[in-house]
This record gives structure tokens, C-alpha cells and sequence, in this order.
């Protein structure tokens, strides 16, 4: 118990003495996910959409993909990601490998078919009806969209919390892709590992204690945009 | 049209949709140019003796190079390098490696330091092996005892070591009382601390985690038990994506005699001895 209060201690002392090791790799990490979940975004919720509102042969199939997507290993996906980006591998001449954009590319590979999963779920569960209702009423497609989504709002915004703490916290494709080099691709899960092994315990404690402090932080900024004008 | 709630949070979403696109921008960071950046693949037992945080800065400044330093198992840091994903490799498996450039897949191997193992356990020490000076005699005893031993079952150099030691002892280790952990030096003492029980380990990590963990030292100074670190580069005649310059400037770097003297008194402050020995420039076999 002492050694997580000292590991507390120390995460206190690391942030407030500026330490520009610890600034560095906890920056890079919130760069790193929110870009992969952005990304993910843009490509998940209208994939999701089309696949809840459209009906086409396949469709099933392609909906358990994405459901078994959801739950893909992160180091696999590092792996595959990896024999991609090598030099010997069909993208190798773009050298992207250990380098931040490498580690976007992976996250984004696991935090993309959580998004769609539970985007898909999101706007199935809407009242078919609201649809045809919103159709009668003179919407256009796009603002169809846009107010499924609307009415959507607190499932979709779920799956964002959903797809960034998958990839915030995730560490096996990080580490292949990235290389957890110091000053370059070292973020806070890799270097958490890198502490452990090194059996410096209390360092080690002291990034976790950051990393759950910046996932609670982004996390109660998404949950207020989504509880926002709940009836009390 | 009245502000509603649902506005409210649409406006938070398009910010936050600004936010990551401000960020996206962001995270690629400063590219670096292939011919300035040398991949160096080495053991997470090398980077974790805090060796490289030393002497990586020193050749960056010196040369211009950007080095990218991936630490990985033996295995992988030669098959990385043998595939010439690696530019460099710094690695203390000397069996392998010598296979490797015989089939000419690693070339010019040139030794840099060494260390050694030793063989801890339980301060009670059921298998009696205290103050042996043959390793392989120490092992014969575990194995006849079958005294609980964790290995590090990850093909690492300190794994080949060790089944180098059961071979000389004529012990095929299997049984419920041989572990095998298939993880790092550091994971696997604490799994032998854990369960009272031996374990080979090199010097340097056994000095870190002395603090942490009821393990004693057991057997040392055997020669079997030296840890010998060289450097190779790879073959950029098979893989043109290597930065040959590159990998041939850090190898360089690693035997030059300003780098063994940093090497002689690497870790005196921190343990009171040093943790690696220089060698550059010895034969093996005079070690």
C-alpha cells in the first residue's frame, strides 16, 4: 500500500516540477489517441450509420465483422501493423515505422470497429418510426443524418469515450509499432512497462496515476457534453 | 430559433471535433529523413542497464545521426536485424549470433563488453549450492533436488546461457518443478522471488532488484557464466533500405576507446562496482 502512495507522491512531484521527460510523453500519448479517435471517428460513425439504416446482402456478415473488430487484440494488430510498415513489408518506403504516425495508424486500426460497433448499435435502437417520421416532415438526407444523430447523442458519445479509452490504454500495438523510443514514440502505457521492468516501482505508479488522471480528465469533458440538457 | 440544450451539446461536439483535428495535426511529429536515422535493435536487458541512455545521446551529438533504439528479446533483435529491419544490433548471445554470420546474414561482429551471470535462489538454499565453482555442478544439483528453477523460456541470451548449462549437465529440465516464465530478467526474479526458488540472471538487473526481491547470490565467477556483449551490422548489400553509413558509424562508435572508458565506469556511482567490463579489440576465447 506504501509503495502506491509513494507512487502518488512522486506522480504530484513529476507534474509539478515540470519534469520535461514526463511533459513530453504524456502530450505525445493525448496527441497520439485523440488523433487515432478522431480519425476513427470520421470513419466509424458514417460507416456505422449506413450499415444500421441500409439493407443489402451481406450486411450481417459484415455487421458481426465489425462486432468481432470490437474485440481485437491490440498486440495482434500491432503485429499485422508492424509487417505492413517494415521495410520489407508493401509500405515500407514510406517509413513510417517507430514514429508517433505508425502508433496513430494502429490505434486506429482498434479504435475504429468500436466506434462503428457501437455506432451501429447506437442508431439501430432508435424508434424506426422517428425516421420515417423526420422523412414525412420534409428532411433531406442530410438533415435526416444529422438528426439521428442527434437523437443518438448519448449511445454516440459512448463509443467516442469507448474508442479513446481503448486506445489510450492499450500497450502491445504501441510498443511493436512505436518502439517506445525515448523523445520519439514513447508514450505513457510503453514507458509504464519500460518502469515496471526496470523494477522502478514507484515511477511506474506514478505514470499510471497521470494516465488515469488524463483519461478521467477527457472523460468528464465527453460525459458533460453528453449529460448536457438532461431533465434533472 | 430558442436555444436548446441539444444545441448546447452540439456546439461542445464541434469543439471537441476541433480539439482532435488540432491535435490529428499535431501527433505526426518532426519527420525524420532515412539517411539521418539509425535503427539499433538490442535486448531489453541492455536498454534496462541504463547503458544506452548514456552513450546513445553521446553518438547522437557526435555524429548528427538520430537513433532509434528498439529493445526487444534476443531473439527478435537478431531476427530484426538479420531481415535488415535493423540497421545495428548490440546483443550478448554469442552462439547465435555466430550462426548468423556465418549465414552471412549479420556481418563484421566485433566485441564491445562483457558482464556475468550468476545463479540466485532462497537464502536457505534446499539444493545446497552455495559457493560452487562450477555452474554446471550447481544446476546438476537442482535438477537432482528438483528444487523449483525459473527460467526466462524466451530464447534471450540469458536463456541460451542457461541451456547451455543444462547441456554441459547432461539435464533435460522438465518437471512441475522447472518454470519457465517467458518474460524479462526483472519479471522472472520476481517470479523466482515469489515462489523461493533459483533462477540465472546477469549481474547488472540482480544489482537493481536486489532491493526488491529474497534472493541471494548463490554461485559467480565460473567462466561459463560470462556475458558477452559484441555489436554486428547488417547485410546492406541484401537489404538496400539499410542505412549502412549509419550502422557501421554506431558499431564504430561502440568499440572506440572514449566509449570503452565510458563503459569501464558505467554504474560505480549507482552500485559501487561497475556493471560492464570494455573489451574492444580481445579475442573471445581470451576473456
Amino acid at each position: 500500500m506504501e509503495l502506491i502512495w509513494q507512487g502518488i507522491v512522486q506522480a504530484v512531484r513529476l507534474i509539478l516540477s515540470g519534469d520535461p521527460q514526463v511533459l513530453q510523453i504524456t502530450w505525445l500519448s493525448l496527441k497520439v489517441s485523440a488523433a487515432a479517435t478522431f480519425l476513427s471517428l470520421i470513419a466509424g460513425i458514417p460507416a456505422g450509420m449506413v450499415l444500421a439504416l441500409t439493407r443489402f446482402l451481406g450486411r450481417g456478415l459484415l455487421v458481426a465483422l465489425v462486432n468481432t473488430g470490437m474485440g481485437l487484440p491490440p498486440v495482434v494488430v500491432g503485429l499485422f501493423v508492424s509487417i505492413f510498415l517494415w521495410r520489407s513489408g508493401p509500405l515500407g518506403f514510406l517509413e513510417l515505422l517507430y514514429t508517433p504516425t505508425a502508433i496513430v495508424i494502429a490505434q486506429f486500426v482498434i479504435a475504429a470497429p468500436i466506434v462503428t460497433g457501437l455506432t451501429i448499435a447506437a442508431i439501430q435502437q432508435l424508434n424506426p418510426k422517428l425516421r420515417l417520421q423526420l422523412l414525412g416532415l420534409g428532411a433531406s438526407r442530410g438533415q435526416l443524418l444529422w438528426l439521428l444523430m442527434r437523437e443518438a447523442r448519448l449511445p454516440l458519445l459512448a463509443a467516442v469515450m469507448a474508442g479513446f479509452g481503448g486506445v489510450i490504454s492499450e500497450v502491445g500495438a504501441s510498443m511493436m509499432v512505436g518502439g517506445n523510443i525515448l523523445g520519439q514514440t514513447r508514450v505513457l502505457t510503453t514507458a509504464t512497462v519500460l518502469e515496471t521492468g526496470k523494477g522502478n516501482f514507484d515511477v511506474a505508479i506514478a505514470l499510471s496515476v497521470i494516465l488515469l488522471v488524463l483519461v478521467f480528465g477527457v472523460n468528464y469533458l465527453l460525459t458533460w457534453i453528453q449529460q448536457r440538457g438532461r431533465a434533472r | 430559433m430558442r436555444r436548446t440544450p441539444c444545441m448546447a451539446s452540439g456546439c461542445g461536439l464541434w469543439a471537441a471535433i476541433a480539439l482532435g483535428v488540432i491535435l490529428a495535426g499535431q501527433a505526426g511529429g518532426r519527420p525524420v529523413l532515412a539517411a539521418q536515422a539509425v535503427i539499433l535493435s538490442t535486448t531489453t536487458s541492455t536498454q534496462d542497464s541504463g547503458l544506452l541512455d548514456v552513450l546513445v545521446p553521446m553518438f547522437e551529438k557526435k555524429t548528427g545521426y538520430t537513433v532509434k533504439t528498439i529493445s526487444v528479446g534476443t531473439g527478435q533483435a537478431l531476427a530484426l536485424g538479420a531481415k535488415g529491419e535493423a540497421d545495428v544490433c548490440l546483443v550478448h548471445a554469442p552462439d547465435s549470433e555466430k550462426k548468423y554470420v556465418a549465414d552471412g546474414l549479420l556481418l563484421n561482429r566485433r566485441l564491445v563488453m562483457h558482464n556475468d551471470f550468476i545463479i540466485v535462489g532462497p537464502a536457505d538454499d534446499p539444493a545446497r549450492i552455495k559457493g560452487l565453482a562450477s555452474a554446471v555442478d550447481a544446476l546438476k544439483r537442482i535438477a537432482e533436488s528438483k528444487a523449483t528453477f525459473v527460467s526466462r523460456g524466451d530464447n534471450s541470451g540469458t536463456h541460451q546461457l542457461e541451456q547451455k548449462l543444462w547441456r554441459e549437465a547432461k539435464v533435460n529440465p522438465s518437471g512441475s518443478w522447472y518454470l519457465q516464465s517467458g518474460q524479462g530478467m526483472g519479471a522472472t526474479l520476481g517470479i523466482a522471488s515469489e515462489k523461493r526458488a533459483y533462477a540465472v540472471t546477469d549481474r547488472g538487473t540482480f544489482l537493481a532488484f536486489q532491493k526488491r526481491v529474497q534472493l541471494v547470490n548463490l554461485v559467480e565467477r565460473d567462466r561459463i557464466l560470462l556475458n558477452i556483449y559484441s555489436v554486428m551490422e547488417t547485410n546492406a548489400a541484401k537489404f538496400p533500405r539499410v542505412n549502412a553509413a549509419g550502422g557501421k558509424a554506431f558499431a564504430d562508435f561502440m568499440v572506440s576507446p572514449e566509449v570503452q572508458e565510458v563503459i569501464k565506469t558505467f554504474g560505480v556511482d549507482k552500485y559501487g562496482e561497475p556493471l560492464f567490463f570494455p573489451d574492444a579489440g580481445k579475442r573471445e576465447e581470451a576473456l
